[in-house]
C-alpha cells in the first residue's frame, strides 16, 4: 500500500508518495501553474510514472499548502503546518522549531518529539521575506533565483535597508544598482533585513536550539547562513527542505488510512 | 498547541493567540464575537476548536478592535465569554 502527499504552494508544487514502512518511494517538484487542479494531477501522475505504480496502490491522499482544497483526488486536506511538523520530524527529529520560508509567507512552528504542532505563528500579511519577494530581486538585478544566495555571499560592505517592504525594497535596489553598487552587496542587505524579520517570529514562538529550515528559500544558502549569523544557532537542514510539507502529508495520508475506522 | 493568527506591521502586532489544550470546541466565543472573526473548526489532530477564519487572519487588526482597546469596554467578548481562558490578544 502507498499514501501519497500533495502540496500545492503559492509557488511551487511538491509531492512525495511513502510505502507502508513510511520509506519515500516517490517524490516530485515542480511550478504551481494559474490551474491548481490541473497542478495537482500533473503532480500525482509525474509520481506514478517516477515509480511505476499504478493509481489503485495509492490508498489515501493528503492534499496542504496554499492550493489544499483544490485538490480533487484527495481523501482529506491538513494545513501545511500540521504537515511541516510532521515532515520534518522525519528527517530531523531532534527539531523543535521549524521555521518554513515559502513563497508567499514564512511561519514559525514548535512541534513536540512526535512532530505535534504546540505552537505557530504565520506572517502572511506581508511579501517582505518570502520566496516571491527573492524572485523579484533576482530578476531585477538580472540574476537566477538560483544564485542569488551565493551571490549574497561574496558581499565586502554593509548595507542596512531600512525596510523591506516589497515594493520600496524593489525601488531602493534600482537606484542603488544605477549607482554602481556591487549586487552581492545589495543581495547581502535584503537577505540581511529578510532574516531580522524571521527572527521576530521565532522569537515569539519562543525558539528552540534544534532547529531547521523548511521551505523552497531553505535551499538560498546565503538565507540560511544569514539566519545562523542573526539566530546565533546553527540550523539543522532536511536533504530537501522543499519537500517537507508534501513529506509530511503523505506520513498523515498513511497514518488516517492505517488508523482503525473512529466511531462516529 | 497556542496558535497565533494575524501578523506584526510598522503599527504594531495584531495577533490572537488560541490555546488549544484549553479550548474545548464550545462556540460561545463564535456567538459572541459581534464581528464575526472566530469559527470552531477541526484542527489537523481531529480536535474541534476555535480559531481565526482564514479570510480574517491577514486583516485581523482592522477587523478585529481588539481587546485592551476594544472589546473589554464591551458586556460580552471572546474573552468573557470562555470559560476557559483560552483566548488572548495582543492589542
Amino acid at each position: 500500500m502507498y499514501f501519497m502527499g500533495i502540496d500545492i504552494g503559492s509557488r511551487g508544487a511538491k509531492g512525495v508518495v511513502v510505502d507502508d514502512a513510511s520509506k519515500i518511494v516517490a517524490s516530485f517538484v515542480g511550478d504551481t501553474g494559474p490551474e491548481s487542479v490541473k497542478t495537482s494531477e500533473m503532480v500525482r501522475d509525474a509520481m506514478l510514472k517516477s515509480s511505476g505504480l499504478d493509481v489503485r496502490e495509492v490508498k489515501y491522499v493528503v492534499a496542504t499548502g496554499y492550493g489544499r482544497v483544490l485538490v480533487p483526488f484527495a481523501n482529506a486536506n491538513i494545513t501545511e503546518i500540521g504537515c511541516h511538523g510532521k515532515g520534518a520530524n522525519y528527517f530531523v527529529p531532534l527539531a523543535r522549531t521549524i521555521l518554513d520560508m515559502g513563497g508567499q509567507d514564512c511561519k514559525a512552528i514548535n512541534i513536540n518529539e512526535k512532530g505535534q504542532v504546540t505552537k505557530f505563528i504565520m506572517n502572511d500579511k506581508c511579501a517582505g521575506g518570502t520566496g516571491r519577494f527573492l524572485e523579484m530581486i533576482a530578476s531585477v538585478l538580472g540574476l537566477q533565483l538560483e544564485d542569488i544566495g551565493r551571490v549574497s555571499l561574496e558581499s565586502t560592505q554593509k548595507l542596512p535597508f531600512n525596510t523591506i517592504c516589497a515594493v520600496f525594497a524593489k525601488t531602493d535596489a534600482m537606484s542603488l544598482l544605477k549607482k554602481g553598487t556591487p549586487k552581492a552587496d545589495i543581495l547581502a542587505g535584503l537577505h540581511d533585513a529578510i532574516a531580522v524579520r524571521c527572527l521576530n517570529l521565532l522569537k515569539r514562538v519562543d525558539i528552540q536550539k534544534d532547529f531547521t529550515i523548511t521551505g523552497g528559500v531553505a535551499k538560498n544558502q546565503g538565507m540560511v547562513a544569514k539566519l545562523k549569523e542573526k539566530v546565533g544557532l546553527d540550523p539543522i537542514l532536511a536533504p530537501d527542505p522543499q519537500i517537507i510539507g508534501a513529506l509530511g502529508a503523505a506520513l498523515f495520508a498513511r497514518e488516517r488510512a492505517l488508523a482503525p475506522a473512529k466511531a462516529g | 498547541m497556542q496558535a497565533f493568527y494575524g501578523y506584526d506591521d510598522a503599527s504594531g502586532a495584531y495577533f490572537i493567540t488560541i490555546d488549544t489544550e484549553k479550548c474545548d470546541g464550545c462556540g460561545l466565543c463564535v456567538t459572541a464575537c459581534r464581528e464575526n472573526v472566530l469559527e470552531v473548526a477541526e484542527d489537523d489532530y481531529g480536535k474541534a476548536v476555535a480559531k481565526v477564519k482564514d479570510d480574517v487572519v491577514s486583516r485581523v487588526g482592522y477587523v478585529c478592535p481588539g481587546f485592551e482597546q476594544g472589546c473589554s469596554k464591551r458586556e460580552t467578548s471572546c474573552h468573557s465569554v470562555c470559560h476557559r481562558k483560552a483566548i488572548s490578544h495582543t492589542w
